[in-house]
């Protein structure tokens, strides 16, 4: 009872305050949004060069420089070969990065289960060896690796270039499958075997398509890494063996062709729609599973 | 409960029938695991590991390329590398350790409103942060040239706010120009590791129950104040795993300051990289190499003991 009475006291008190935030209100709506304003802003600054990416992909350079915007064009787009050199070294990241994906995911894929499910001597060892790869700067590989290969007498090329490229995506394999296998319900391989499959078509049936989707993303990744690598690629490669980045970094000092903007527009495209897409798959399967 | 006893609750650490039902889930043979982490450690080994003592013997070798070189334990090439390349060196962790600052102070509302503003826009969000950042990252860092040059709409629209003016005033810049500044390197050294700081924070942020946010405003704390004890102390993880992500590429990196800097932002990735395959010294650039990855390790290691005793207080 006597709690009513102050609050019923307060009421007519309160109410100048409740009458006052439209007075106030750009200000009231800036400090509680400002978060998400922060957040927009960020977008921003993360997406900006990505549309100057896109927008100058229709330009229409005067000189040899594509900075400053000119006029609308499709030359680019019509002839995205048009300058030498430039779908070679394409084509030679492309095989690149398949090879060492393909490679990588395999090697990663192996590993990534013996650490999730296996209990051995050593593993504190493997962690570390696993992590560092992730923890050294690109310079400190590239040049380690350059000097194995010339105290060797390795001969560099295509070939080097694949090693280092297996080399520092297996670590990035490894742990994301490792953290997709440790996700999973093992009640699900129980049952399995409840249901007399055997080890084999328990590994066939339910832990490998449960554990797909990891190893799917695991290869995205390592295509990805291996396709923009420059600097680890720079000290394993020979003046023979150009990558799509290193063609990109050659004709950043003496003036960039517009074609590579149409590469960085459909890579930009490609990669937007191949994580939308996962996105949307993972969604609906959960959407399934809840049901 | 006969069903609990017969298969035992997944998950329990410890007790000898789940040991027994994981040993039959994945093979009994001992050398199983081995078997498996055989081909991706090998490789690990001769391909990461071996270099790097490749890298430390050709540090300490004196010689020349075309005659050839011999291990002469040559100490002193560490304090003369060292007192020759300090600036480059002092530079690119100054940089570095900016360009994490700014990017926790971008990342943090932005990982935050994915996580807990977002609702059904949360996927699509995630895939604004993932997708551009496959795209090349020379391609991008070029056009940040573009956007930074000189006639560009962003230097044009900065100079009419008076922030050049400003910068200048701080000696961030000299002059009009933004593109072969400093603050054009760490700009595009925050831009480029932006991605690996968010995706840690987020991943850390998703797993706060936002109950705990309403239990904080029950008890009567500012949005504020729970913020600083609540949602901060549980993201730790996320932003010292962020932080090393950021900090230890960019403090390698010479990509953004050869594209976006001059001379005078040298990092020492570019001279590693410019004594390995332009001046041809190997000993010194293997030097420079070591030490780099000497340094990075140490600061690495005193954060991450540092951040761990402060989680603890």
């Amino acid at each position: 009872m006597t709690a009513t009475v102050p609050r019923a006291t307060t009421v007519p008190a309160a109410k100048p305050p409740a009458a006052r935030p439209p007075r106030r209100g750009p200000v009231r709506w800036l400090r509680e949004h400002l978060v998400p304003i922060a957040a927009a802003l960020a977008f921003c600054y993360m997406l900006l060069p990505n549309v100057v990416v896109v927008l100058f992909s229709f330009n229409n350079p005067t000189g040899r420089y594509n900075y400053t915007w000119q006029e609308f064009s499709l030359d680019a787009w019509k002839d995205p070969c048009g300058p030498a050199g430039i779908c070679d070294s394409l084509g030679l990241s492309l095989r690149i990065g398949v090879v060492s994906t393909l490679l990588a995911t395999a090697l990663g894929t192996l590993a990534a289960f013996a650490m999730a499910r296996h209990r051995y001597r050593g593993r504190s060892t493997t962690n570390v060896l696993v992590f560092l790869p992730m923890a050294t700067p690109e310079v400190v590989m590239g040049s380690s690796l350059l000097t194995l290969f010339v105290n060797l007498r390795v001969p560099l090329g295509a070939t080097t270039i694949l090693i280092a490229h297996i080399m520092f995506c297996i670590s990035f394999v490894i742990v994301t499958v490792k953290a997709r296998i440790a996700g999973l319900d093992p009640r699900l391989e129980q049952a399995a075997m409840d249901l007399y499959a055997n080890e084999r078509q328990t590994f066939m049936k339910v832990t490998l398509p449960l554990v797909a989707p990891g190893i799917l993303a695991a290869a995205l990744l390592s295509f990805a890494l291996s396709f923009d690598d420059y600097i680890i690629t720079n000290f394993t490669a020979s003046a023979s063996s150009v990558t799509f980045p290193m063609y990109v970094w050659g004709t950043a000092s003496r003036g960039t062709p517009v074609q590579i903007n149409v590469v960085g527009t459909v890579m930009f495209l490609l990669a937007l729609s191949a994580v939308g897409i996962g996105q949307l798959v993972s969604m609906r399967s959960r959407k399934r599973a809840a049901r | 409960m006969t069903a609990l006893a017969v298969h035992p609750v997944p998950g329990a650490e410890g007790g000898p029938p789940d040991d027994a039902d994981e040993a039959r889930a994945v093979g009994r043979k001992r050398s199983t695991p081995y078997l498996l982490l055989l081909p991706a450690g090998v490789w690990l080994i001769i391909f990461f590991a071996v270099p790097l003592v490749f890298l430390l013997s050709q540090s300490l070798q004196t010689g020349s390329l075309t005659t050839g070189y011999a291990l002469t334990w040559n100490f002193s090439i560490y304090p003369e590398a060292i007192a020759q390349y300090s600036e480059q060196l002092i530079r690119s962790l100054v940089y570095a350790a900016s360009a994490t600052v700014l990017a926790l102070l971008i990342a943090y509302p932005l990982a935050y409103t994915i996580a807990f503003r977002a609702g059904r826009w949360r996927n699509l969000l995630l895939v604004l942060v993932i997708a551009p950042f496959l795209t090349s990252f020379l391609i991008r860092t070029l056009a940040w040239q573009n956007i930074l040059a000189t006639d560009g709409p962003v230097t044009g629209a900065l100079q009419a706010l008076g922030v050049t003016d400003l910068l200048r005033g701080i000696g961030l810049i000299d002059g009009n120009k933004l593109l072969g500044t400093p603050l054009a390197v760490v700009t595009g050294l925050t831009y480029n590791f932006l991605p690996f700081m968010t995706l840690p924070l987020y991943a850390s942020l998703e797993r706060i129950d936002p109950r705990l946010h309403e239990a904080a405003g029950d008890l009567y704390s500012t949005p504020w104040t729970g913020f600083r004890k609540v949602t901060l102390p549980l993201s730790m993880p996320g932003v010292v795993a962020g932080t090393l992500l950021t900090f230890i590429p960019a403090a390698g990196d010479y990509i953004n300051s050869q594209l976006l800097g001059s001379p005078s932002t040298t990092m020492i990735g570019q001279v590693v990289s410019g004594q390995f395959l332009r001046v041809l010294d190997y000993p010194t650039a293997a030097a420079l190499s070591v030490v780099l990855m000497l340094t990075i390790l140490a600061l690495v290691t005193v954060y991450v003991r540092r951040s761990g005793t402060e989680e603890l207080l």
